[in-house]
């Protein structure tokens, strides 16, 4: 199977054997080709004597840790076929990882992206309120993780408007105008955890303001870090979001700027789901064995899309564990798994916390 | 207008750019076709010929050429 039959099917479809098969063999490939192409991939694959010959799960290809993204250049095409350079997340002061994207690997995240969102949502384009400020769009030789996140949304919208300001105020009158003038169909809504919970949420309670939408979707990415010290957890989060803004189903999903499109949704049971196009692997921080189901340690991503720079299998430095596999009572199969958060001295990082308040 | 007229001139318009350069482009070629202008053109699609464009669409149309055909499956023909 290559990447391409994957589009054909559902994306939560594989079993645990099928997956395996699939997911080995394409990782074994792309591995392939970033050795050949990458020449401190190969370097990094050389020191950790990786044997092609032992490799009989996804669990036995070699991982790189998340960082090396912001220490060094890694690029397995030439920089004439790079379209678009991706920077993640870097406030001021911190080293930010340097992601190479050709077009084809581009087309690709969007082409994941689509099918994992529409498998939630449905095919149609609904109105879409960004819960985000248009300034993200108008520097465009700064493509932020952000910015490309909010962009990459919207082909699922239609209407697309923007609920903040540039001072990232919101703007009540076009959010009014905008849910009356879609009050009869549902809406769509994207934003940051962090921002929406800062300029949405928080400032509409402030001020005693809500709003009554009838039928509403969320979607929400970029961590929890910062709202973790202010003890806000999912559930609270979704509580007042629905007390704010009205009848909203709300999803929060995970993803990394290294692997953009195969990103993870969390399903109606609260659970973190991996699609066909990626894989979850807890290891262990003490020698980076692979842990059991239920047990906590470092969360290893695993993408089919990295074509143009060897982002396929990364290290991350958030912690999580594996809560089960095809068995989860929402109906998808593949793992499911829980994040626990960043783990201590890892530097902050996450692309909702890269607001600063001035 | 024609709408081989209308087509060309929804690239010119979102992309700021002369007929002639409209009709060999593809995704990415200009610094103007990139994600942010890809939406810009889809509106203009989609005004011109009153149409709702699919997500998987919206994603294929990588090209002046690529995009005939899929306006094709809206009953648009050239």
């Amino acid at each position: 199977m290559t990447l391409n039959d994957l589009f054909q099917i559902a994306p939560y479809s594989l079993t645990k054997s099928e997956k395996n098969k699939v997911l080995t063999q394409i990782l074994k490939e792309l591995t392939v080709k970033h050795y050949k192409n990458c020449p401190e991939y190969a370097k990094i694959l050389k020191a950790l004597g990786y044997n092609p010959q032992e490799v009989f799960s996804s669990a036995d290809l070699p991982f790189i840790p998340v960082r090396l993204f912001k220490q060094f250049e890694l690029k397995s095409v030439s920089d004439e076929q790079i379209t678009k350079t991706l920077t993640s997340s870097g406030t001021s002061g911190q080293a930010v990882s340097k992601i190479f994207l050709d077009a084809e690997n581009v087309r690709n995240q969007t082409k994941t992206l689509n099918e994992i969102i529409s498998s939630f949502i449905g095919k149609s384009r609904l109105p879409l309120l960004l819960l985000d400020t248009e300034m993200i769009k108008k520097d465009r030789t700064m493509y932020s993780a952000r910015g490309a996140g909010i962009i990459g949304f919207s082909i699922f919208g239609r209407n697309s408007t923007y609920a903040l300001d540039e001072n990232m105020n919101i703007n009540i009158q076009k959010v009014s105008d905008f849910i009356k003038e879609h009050e009869n169909e549902p809406i769509l809504m994207f934003g940051y955890t962090y921002m929406i919970w800062q300029f949405v949420v928080r400032a509409l309670e402030e001020n005693n303001i809500s709003f009554n939408i009838k039928n509403a979707i969320l979607f929400h990415i970029g961590g929890w870090k910062k709202l973790k010290d202010q003890a806000v957890d999912v559930l609270e989060f979704n509580r007042r979001i629905q007390k704010c803004l009205g009848n909203v189903k709300v999803y929060n999903y995970y993803g990394m700027a290294e692997q953009l499109g195969s990103v993870f949704v969390e399903c109606e049971h609260g659970h973190m789901h991996c699609s066909n196009y990626s894989d979850v692997i807890i290891r262990r921080a003490k020698d980076f064995s692979e842990a059991n189901i239920g047990e906590k340690g470092l969360i290893e991503l695993l993408s089919v899309l990295p074509t143009s720079y060897p982002g396929h299998i990364i290290l991350t430095e958030d912690e999580g564990a594996i809560l089960g596999e095809d068995d989860c009572p929402c109906g998808r199969k593949g793992k499911y798994f829980k994040i626990y958060g960043r783990i201590k001295n890892a530097e902050l990082r996450g692309c909702s916390d890269t607001y600063e308040k001035r | 207008m024609s709408n081989i007229e209308k087509y060309t001139q929804a690239f010119c318009q979102a992309f700021d750019i002369d007929e002639e350069a409209a009709k060999k482009l593809k995704f990415q070629d200009i610094p103007a076709w990139d994600s942010v202008g890809h939406m810009g053109l889809v509106a203009q699609l989609e005004e011109a010929f009153d149409i709702m464009l699919e997500p998987d669409d919206i994603v294929d149309l990588s090209s002046f050429e690529k995009g005939q055909e899929i306006l094709a499956k809206y009953d648009i023909t050239f």
